[in-house]
């Protein structure tokens, strides 16, 4: 349901202002959001200045060098820092990308941090993502077949293999999913961008023998069509892939097979 | 997690922090103006009823409606209408599988703000 204020527990206080590092003469300000489970206290946002001049050039970097030289307690999840893991996906300057490649460069003024929009908050910057990675399992992410398993590999045309290009490339960071306003609102029973473009990596692989029942499973009111083509998901992709498209293909095969 | 307390997990800020988009704003534009027209549909009825009741009711609803504010809820119900009908083009347009591309998507919004713009300028001078 859509519900525009946030819960009591989850508004947002004025948090601390961090000391200014010394002799820093290029200093940026970084507003971001903390929660702990140990204290009971409401989420805050705290401000951070951070010496550009010894700083990399990425949002993860600077997210490092505050918990290595300011407070060691800022928490977030990072793994890879090159876009592949997909562990830093963050709402950075009002859009979900992975902070570790997108660049400092690329925001104008303070740079403000907070977690995957709507998420459950573990700490910090960590939401928590599990009934997201339920949704991606309950799509059967593999490959469905039913004849006989060839002596080696199953086959694929150049052609077909092509079909999955802009959709295999998914690192599953959620970005997509927590920027759509209708996964904000109905996320418990509508699927969001990420499950249906794995969905449809699926459907439409020549491989796949259980299409069918596929398309039967989405053939819901919520679980694929709560999507209204806001293009939040397309927009937001750090990876550039186009997930507003897949969900349309999917609804177009749902009609094809239909008429 | 170790920590056996439950602890309620605060829910993190979405509508407030996320920045609108071209895309995002033309489409909440045409729940709006979905509904609005409702509104001016409405408007429009109460109009004929007052007709059909009594000259008085007419006169009444009648000055309502020809006064300024009735004029701009009016016009703005225009706006509306071509914004709607724009949108919905634009919807139709999606469900064939086209225009789905982030520029083409955004093109067409603009399409869908400017041109709902010009027509209803052009309806207000020619009608």
């Amino acid at each position: 349901m859509v519900q525009l204020t946030l819960p009591k527990n989850s508004r947002i206080r004025t948090g601390k202002t961090w000391p200014k590092p010394e002799g820093a003469t290029r200093l940026r300000t970084f507003r971001i959001y903390r929660w702990s489970p140990d204290d009971g206290d409401n989420p805050r946002v705290d401000t951070y200045f951070v010496d550009m001049d010894t700083c990399g050039p990425m949002v993860l970097d600077a997210l490092i060098k505050i918990k290595n030289e300011i407070d060691p307690t800022l928490s977030f999840r990072r793994s890879c820092r090159e876009g592949i893991c997909g562990s830093c996906a963050m709402n950075i300057d009002g859009i979900n990308t992975l902070a570790c490649i997108y660049g400092l460069d690329e925001i104008k003024g303070d740079v403000s941090i907070y977690p995957l929009p709507h998420t459950e908050v573990v700490r910090d910057l960590i939401p928590d993502l599990t009934h997201f990675y339920a949704q991606h399992a309950s799509i059967m992410p593999w490959l469905e077949t039913k004849t006989n398993r060839p002596e080696r590999e199953w086959r694929q045309s150049i052609e077909d293999r092509k079909k999955l290009d802009g959709l295999y490339e998914c690192v599953m960071c959620a970005s997509c999913s927590t920027s759509c306003p209708s996964y904000w609102w109905n996320g418990d029973k509508y699927l969001g961008p990420a499950a249906l473009l794995h969905a449809y990596r699926w459907i439409i692989d020549s491989r796949d023998e259980a299409t069918g029942e596929r398309l039967d499973d989405l053939e819901d009111p919520f679980k694929l069509y709560r999507c209204h083509t806001i293009m939040n998901c397309t927009k937001t992709c750090p990876k550039g892939l186009n997930p507003a498209k897949a969900i349309a293909e999917i609804k177009k095969m749902m009609v094809e097979r239909a008429v | 997690m170790a920590d056996a307390r439950k602890v309620e997990r605060p829910l993190s800020p979405h509508l407030t922090i996320y920045r609108p988009q071209l895309t995002s704003i033309t489409s909440i534009l045409t729940r709006i103006s979905g509904n609005a027209l409702l509104v001016g549909a409405l408007l429009v009825v109460a109009w004929f009823l007052a007709a059909a009741t009594s000259q008085a009711a007419f006169d009444w609803m009648n000055a309502a409606m020809t006064s300024w504010l009735g004029d701009l809820v009016m016009t703005l119900s225009l706006w509306a209408m071509w914004y709607h009908a724009l949108a919905g083009v634009r919807h139709l347009i999606w469900d064939a599988g086209i225009g789905l591309e982030l520029d083409t998507a955004e093109k067409l919004g603009w399409g869908v703000i400017v041109g709902s713009v010009v027509l209803t300028l052009f309806t207000v001078i020619v009608v």
